[in-house]
């Protein structure tokens, strides 16, 4: 993979911070967006919901992005790409933490008592909570430091966990919904298409 | 984020127990009053009514009961139907009444509206997904259009069918119900007095995402039960098939009385979010309506009848 890397020109460092900019203000906008109209009442006649929803589904779609830059780096010769999986990532967690947050917190106002019994009887919570808690450690071990400490084989076979993760939150989803499943299965379809050329490319790469 | 403080006081509460036991005098009395209705002339717009047996209760905002509707014929989102509801025509319109009755009929919209004791019902609307509102709808009970037709000793049931038109109704392109959308009650609960059928809202008529022209208004019982912009309404002998029923008969029984005891398999019931507040509420057995119409339902098991 590395092979033609010395051949490439490298961008120069500008390029780079712009691009990184970008990244990070495509990650935020719908944060800001959804701050935006709360503040302005535009959530709605039920804007506790809508902004669960909103946050959860936005982090099940940073989610997804993620585990699409590996494939889209190679698709696209540009392996620099996949420096943005960790920006993304920890940018997914971060909604998936607000999603959980505006549920026990806002929600249910901190009723644990309520929490338990929804996690122990509603498959959907149950599987939101297992892929949260799955998350956990990868953010935690994120950094660089990590990658070391853990060592970069361990720290990698630790993070296909990931490859868990996004099908209980589609999971999670599909389960909320009462009777149009077509949004939730979208995502199930854009999961099984990113598997499919992960299992492509090993194949091919075998043979 | 609107954050407004409910009402400390239930019904039951602010309701005098003497003018309680009078209840159904009560009712009688408020249909009475429904006749002055009739003096006005009733334009599309602004409807002629009495005040009707009514909650205390602050009623739920104009712009939320019109702009968060579930009307899955106009889409599965909240805003769908306040945003593609406008093709739909509620004029010409016509409701067949028929099944197990002497008399059936065809009656047009206009004259059933302009024959009916109006009156408005501010009513709770507990929905089975856990949120409510509370609604002033204007309408007429029931019971006096089951009675114009003279069911018959078989008339066990009532079926209520929505229209069913794509071109209009945009949901409809794809089968997230089996189209039409079926709901039904039995006889008893259809002619008991509390139940509506509406055809207007603050005072107008009922904007189409509310179900124009003609819907029906169940309070004790989750929302999804009142059928909206109907078309048919048939007496029958045998419990008819209900739309969420068939689609996933584990989730939505045929009574899908509001009980907080009873939770939906993929969430609670006991609790829900009214419209505009901030914090959850319990929800009440039958919505607060229990003191009228739990007889209805005296022996039977509500956990399995649900």
């Amino acid at each position: 993979m590395d092979g033609k890397k010395s051949a490439r020109k490298r961008p120069s460092k500008l390029r780079d911070n712009i691009v990184y900019a970008l990244v990070w203000l495509a990650c935020f906008a719908p944060l800001v967006w959804l701050a935006w109209r709360g503040v302005n009442g535009d959530l709605g006649a039920n804007p506790i919901e809508k902004l669960i929803r909103q946050l959860g589904v936005w982090g099940l779609r940073l989610l997804l992005v993620g585990l699409a830059i590996t494939p889209a780096a190679r698709i696209f010769k540009q392996p620099r790409l996949v420096r943005f999986r960790r920006t993304v990532g920890l940018f997914a967690f971060s909604y998936i933490v607000l999603h959980l947050f505006s549920y026990v917190g806002v929600d249910l106002f901190f009723d644990f008592n309520q929490l338990w019994k929804d996690i122990l009887k509603r498959p959907f919570i149950t599987l939101g909570m297992g892929a949260f808690a799955l998350l956990i450690p990868l953010a935690v071990t994120s950094t660089n430091g990590w990658i070391l400490r853990l060592g970069r084989a361990s720290w990698q076979r630790l993070h296909w966990l990931i490859y868990l993760i996004a099908p209980l939150g589609v999971a999670h989803y599909y389960l909320l919904v009462k009777a149009d499943h077509r949004p939730p299965l979208i995502y199930a379809a854009v999961f099984t298409v990113l598997m499919g050329w992960r299992i492509w490319d090993k194949v091919r790469s075998r043979a | 984020m609107l954050i407004r403080n409910a009402p400390d006081l239930t019904e039951n509460e602010v309701t005098h127990h003497g003018l309680y036991l009078r209840r159904r005098e009560f009712l009688g009395a408020t249909a009475g009053l429904g006749l002055t209705g009739l003096a006005g002339a009733t334009s599309a717009a602004s409807l002629t009514y009495a005040k009707g047996f009514s909650t205390t209760e602050k009623a739920t905002s104009k712009e939320d009961v019109t702009s968060y509707n579930n009307f899955y014929e106009f889409g599965v989102d909240k805003g769908d139907p306040a945003q593609n509801a406008g093709r739909l025509k509620t004029r010409p319109w016509t409701v067949r009444i028929d099944g197990e009755c002497e008399a059936p009929r065809t009656v047009d919209i206009d004259s059933l509206i302009k024959g009916a004791k109006l009156e408005e019902r501010i009513y709770r609307m507990r929905c089975v997904e856990g949120w409510s509102m509370v609604i002033p709808w204007v309408g007429f009970p029931l019971k006096d259009l089951i009675a114009s037709v003279k069911p018959t000793s078989k008339a066990k049931y009532v079926a209520f069918e929505t229209l069913v038109r794509p071109s209009e109704m945009s949901g409809q392109a794809w089968n997230t119900l089996d189209w039409p959308y079926r709901e039904g009650l039995r006889i008893d609960e259809a002619t008991h007095p509390l139940t509506l059928m509406a055809v207007g809202l603050y005072g107008d008529a009922l904007p189409n995402q509310n179900g124009a022209p003609l819907r029906l208004v169940v309070p004790w019982k989750y929302g999804f039960k009142g059928g909206k912009s109907i078309v048919r309404i048939t007496l029958t002998d045998k419990q008819p098939a209900t739309a969420w029923n068939r689609l996933a008969p584990r989730e939505y029984g045929f009574y899908s009385n509001v009980n907080p005891a009873v939770d939906h398999p993929r969430w609670s019931q006991a609790t829900e979010r009214r419209i505009g507040e901030f914090r959850r509420r319990e929800t009440l057995p039958f919505n607060g309506y229990g003191e009228y119409v739990a007889d209805l339902y005296r022996g039977m098991d509500l956990k399995k009848n649900f």
